[in-house]
């Protein structure tokens, strides 16, 4: 026994608990949940070009939420998202052939894009990064590829939903929205809630160091395709929304990679990693497509060359430059250590005090 | 050529840390043209981190470092390859798809002048010439570690910095390796080493210099201290008064 | 006598391929930079080559020797500054670059040019015409041309590679990068070189498709991305020649996917390719297993 070894550090804090935040968030609850209902009161208050903007917003919300958690919490960097998109809306204008209603089928076909992730995921799985990232978008064309061989979804240039309900549009558009309102809340619910959980402790864990994750315990694979997934049906949701909304299904609009640049180019310039992000970043993107609407590919050029800036310049998006400075977390997933003031004015004066650890070790002779 | 006996080398108040780890304390040593100064400690202790931060692979938190007069803290790790620190690496880290001869060349890409070639290195080590367009994957340690050398060598180095040099090699390599030090010395070089290998240090090293956590230990010539003195700095058994930690033992200094 | 002249077609073919591949291959294994944007850099030389022509009226064959050289600096002004800031963070930041970048491209030539297609056209050269080796088998100049060049161009990366100074710096920093430091390489100079040396590769394979087929700004992920990588990963990374054994099994593999359903060309490359991935991801000649 040599006393080398004696630097094991006693807890001389006392008085400590841990806690999942910095500050109360029962204010923050309560303030998504005053959000939720006033956006649910929407249809009633404002014209319907602005619901239908917001159902465009959710769309692109409910895909950062989902590519936020693969690319920044789970280290998978998908550019071929979009195939789930095409698959959910073609989920449910296959289902809607059949006398489904599309809002019915919007639910179905997210489960459906989920089933179908899971064999998707054994293709791709042993893949790192740029592989990866090729590979789902070829996985996202061949699934176009397939689809488009069948006359009876419209083959090559799509088919309109066979079976809409019989409502005033101003009711469909209300509905619509709402559904949309259902999936955004949903998705950013779900996904607040696992990073809580212990899938977000296990990704944190692979992301700090995944060996160590391994040897911990922590099963690596199924985390990674748990967050597949989950991303699958996500993404789904958000293309069956796609379907419901537009009420027509074209292979070209639905598998576009362009769904991949919105939904990352959100994330990124909003916060990746934080689950405030992608919805900062999807009111940047909202608000940028909105006033360039009439300038075609502007808002594309325009959000790459931000996105680029951003990744390079301010890492953690616009949500990390307001963490960093105001200190702010909404949605906390992480942990903190909550001491007692004494107990911290006294360590930290012992810890400017010594010299190393073993000069204390041999100073603290009482133990 | 440095005037007056000014140090060829200097290193002061050298603190570099790995994130939050801090792999060395407040390091301060200088070492003149001509010495082998050996650096000595326990795995961890921070030398390989000495050597990868005097050589520019990492960026100290504070400290400078002088060589020949001149301050290189702040140099890229190339600049001072060519400036005339050369390093070679722990582990080797010989170009694995490149060819022996191929891997000298690579070294010599930005040599100065001087006295020391391809032709020189496969002079001192004769069993290359034969083997030169051998892809050097498929040697043996100690004939990958003779490779790394000679690599470093082509550069003409002024000061040799050798990182580890008997990691996983069998102790009748490692003598082979060291009995080269006075061909390369008799160049003009200056040796910087790191080992663990205590005795082979001591067998060697005009200078020694040993490492506990980081921090310095003891730092001396050979015959300046007893096997006692290396033992206690090493492992850094208790000061005087702490006898019961270490029963059997005779209190022991650290010296500085 | 139609399968042969598809599997012919798809062997020549693999060289335009080759051509497309070597490029984002050298990124990758010099610099471990999956270059989403590839596609769009042959697009990109596809339209300089356009401008070119226009403004100098140079003959359609000799375009590359003003395009080529521009795309090089291009390439080693944007590694020495996008790229390499990108790599000095992660490689998730590579990526999201190099695709930032292809979006940023795609759409800058869209809005700056238009939608159409345009082809670069043979003119009046040689390059029109075709061996005719039987009523049913010919085989056009110009893929022959093209399979040719792509030839040599690998004889001469190879070349440069093993052969010359540059080519084992380049060598010595995709093996070990610190120790290239050591050695006094400046690495990221070297990177440069490589992507000068990808974007080169990567316009003559442009202007070549160009003249072979049409190209419009959605060309480079349309297609181009996807075969490139496809080339890549089914002849086996880290393999020059390897790109062009990859080409030429995708070239015959959508030939042959041709003839059995004339619209599966696309499918049955795309199948092959994900066919590989899972099976042997190293691909066909790679010596071990990507780690």
């Amino acid at each position: 026994m040599s006393s080398v070894s004696e630097t094991t550090v006693r807890s001389e804090i006392k008085g400590f608990r841990v806690a999942r935040s910095r500050r109360n968030v029962a204010w923050t609850g309560l303030g998504a949940l005053i959000v939720v209902v006033v956006l649910a009161l929407f249809p009633y208050i404002v014209y319907s070009g602005t619901t239908n903007l917001m159902v465009q917003g959710f769309i692109v919300l409910t895909l950062a939420s989902m590519w936020n958690l693969m690319a920044g919490y789970a280290g998978l960097v998908s550019v071929g998202q979009q195939g789930f998109v095409g698959l959910g809306a073609y989920f449910v204008l296959l289902l809607n052939i059949h006398n489904l209603s599309m809002f019915t089928a919007l639910p179905i076909a997210a489960i459906g894009c989920g089933v179908a992730a899971v064999p998707l995921w054994w293709l791709v799985s042993r893949l790192r990064s740029g592989y990866f990232a090729i590979a789902t978008w070829v996985l996202a064309t061949t699934v176009m590829l397939v689809i488009e061989k069948f006359p009876s979804l419209g083959s090559g240039t799509g088919m309109s939903l066979p079976h809409t309900p019989n409502l005033s549009s101003t009711l469909l558009e209300a509905d619509t929205y709402w559904i949309g309102l259902a999936v955004t809340v949903l998705a950013l619910a779900s996904v607040y809630l696992l990073l809580r959980g212990r899938l977000g402790l296990a990704l944190t864990a692979i992301r700090d160091d995944e060996v160590a994750a391994r040897s911990s315990g922590v099963r690596v694979g199924s985390a990674r395709m748990l967050v597949f997934v989950i991303a699958g049906v996500g993404c789904g949701a958000a293309g069956a929304l796609l379907a419901v909304s537009q009420l027509i299904v074209q292979p070209s609009a639905v598998f576009s990679v362009q769904w991949t640049a919105e939904m990352a180019f959100a994330v990124v310039i909003g916060g990746i990693g934080t689950i405030e992000g992608p919805i900062l970043g999807t009111i940047v993107y909202m608000v940028l497509q909105q006033t360039l609407a009439s300038y075609n590919a502007w808002y594309l050029i325009i959000l790459g060359l931000v996105a680029i800036l951003v990744v390079l310049v301010a890492r953690r998006g616009l949500w990390g430059l307001a963490d960093d400075y105001l200190h702010v977390r909404l949605f906390p997933v992480g942990y903190w250590l909550r001491t007692s003031e004494r107990a911290a004015r006294l360590a930290s004066r012992r810890a400017a005090a010594s010299p190393g650890p073993r000069s204390e070790a041999t100073r603290e002779g009482d133990g | 050529m440095t005037v007056n006996g000014a140090p060829l080398l200097e290193v002061n108040g050298l603190t570099v840390h790995h994130g939050q780890l801090r792999a060395l304390d407040q390091v301060s040593f200088r070492v003149f043209p001509g010495e082998v100064y050996a650096v000595i400690g326990a795995n961890g202790a921070g030398k390989s981190t000495l050597l990868r931060t005097i050589s520019g692979l990492h960026r100290p938190t504070d400290g400078a470092i002088r060589f020949d007069g001149t301050d290189v803290t702040g140099l890229r790790p190339e600049r001072r390859a060519t400036a005339g620190i050369v390093m070679v690496p722990e582990g080797r880290r010989l170009f694995a798809s490149l060819t022996l001869e191929e891997n000298l060349q690579v070294g010599a890409t930005y040599a100065r002048t001087g006295e020391w070639n391809i032709e020189r290195v496969y002079e001192l080590f004769g069993w290359m010439r034969e083997r030169r367009n051998q892809r050097t994957e498929q040697m043996s340690g100690g004939e990958q570690q003779s490779v790394a050398i000679g690599r470093a060598l082509v550069a003409n180095p002024r000061i040799l910095l050798l990182d580890e040099l008997s990691l996983g090699l069998a102790p009748v390599v490692v003598q082979r390796i060291y009995s080269m030090l006075p061909q390369i010395l008799a160049t003009g070089l200056t040796v910087v080493l790191v080992e663990q290998d205590v005795s082979q240090a001591l067998r060697v090293a005009s200078h020694i210099h040993c490492l506990l956590e980081g921090r310095t230990t003891l730092q001396g010539t050979p015959s300046d201290v007893t096997a006692e003195q290396v033992e206690a700095a090493y492992f850094g058994l208790a000061k005087q008064g702490d006898a019961s930690l270490w029963p059997g033992s005779a209190p022991s200094s650290r010296g500085y | 006598m139609a399968w042969v002249s598809a599997v012919i077609q798809g062997i020549l073919t693999g060289g335009l391929y080759a051509l497309f591949a070597c490029g984002l291959s050298l990124m990758f294994g010099v610099m471990k930079v999956v270059n989403l944007a590839h596609g769009d850099l042959a697009v990109v030389g596809g339209y300089v080559a356009v401008g070119v022509i226009t403004v100098t009226h140079v003959p359609v064959l000799l375009s590359f020797l003003i395009v080529v050289p521009l795309m090089a600096i291009l390439g080693y002004v944007l590694q020495r500054t996008v790229i390499q800031a990108a790599l000095n963070r992660s490689i998730l930041t590579t990526l999201l670059v190099t695709f930032g970048l292809s979006v940023v491209i795609e759409n800058g030539l869209l809005q700056f040019i238009n939608a159409d297609s345009h082809s670069l056209g043979v003119g009046n050269s040689i390059v029109t015409g075709s061996f005719k080796i039987s009523s049913q088998l010919q085989i056009g100049y110009l893929l022959l041309l093209i399979f040719a060049v792509a030839v040599v161009v690998l004889l001469g990366l190879q070349y440069f590679l093993t052969g010359s100074k540059y080519g084992r710096m380049i060598r010595a920093v995709a093996d070990d990068q610190e120790a290239a430091q050591l050695s006094g390489i400046d690495y990221r100079h070297v990177f440069g070189i490589a992507a000068a040396i990808a974007f080169a590769t990567v316009a003559l394979a442009g202007i070549a498709y160009g003249m072979y087929s049409q190209f419009s700004p959605t060309t480079g992920t349309d297609t181009i991305l996807l075969f490139a990588f496809a080339a890549v990963v089914i002849g086996g990374l880290g393999s020059l020649w390897g790109t062009l054994v990859g080409g030429i099994v995708l070239g015959v593999a959508q030939q042959i996917g041709a003839q059995i359903n004339a619209s599966d060309q696309l499918l049955a490359g795309y199948i092959v390719f994900l066919v590989v991935l899972v099976l042997r991801p190293q691909g066909l000649t790679a010596r071990r297993a990507q780690t």
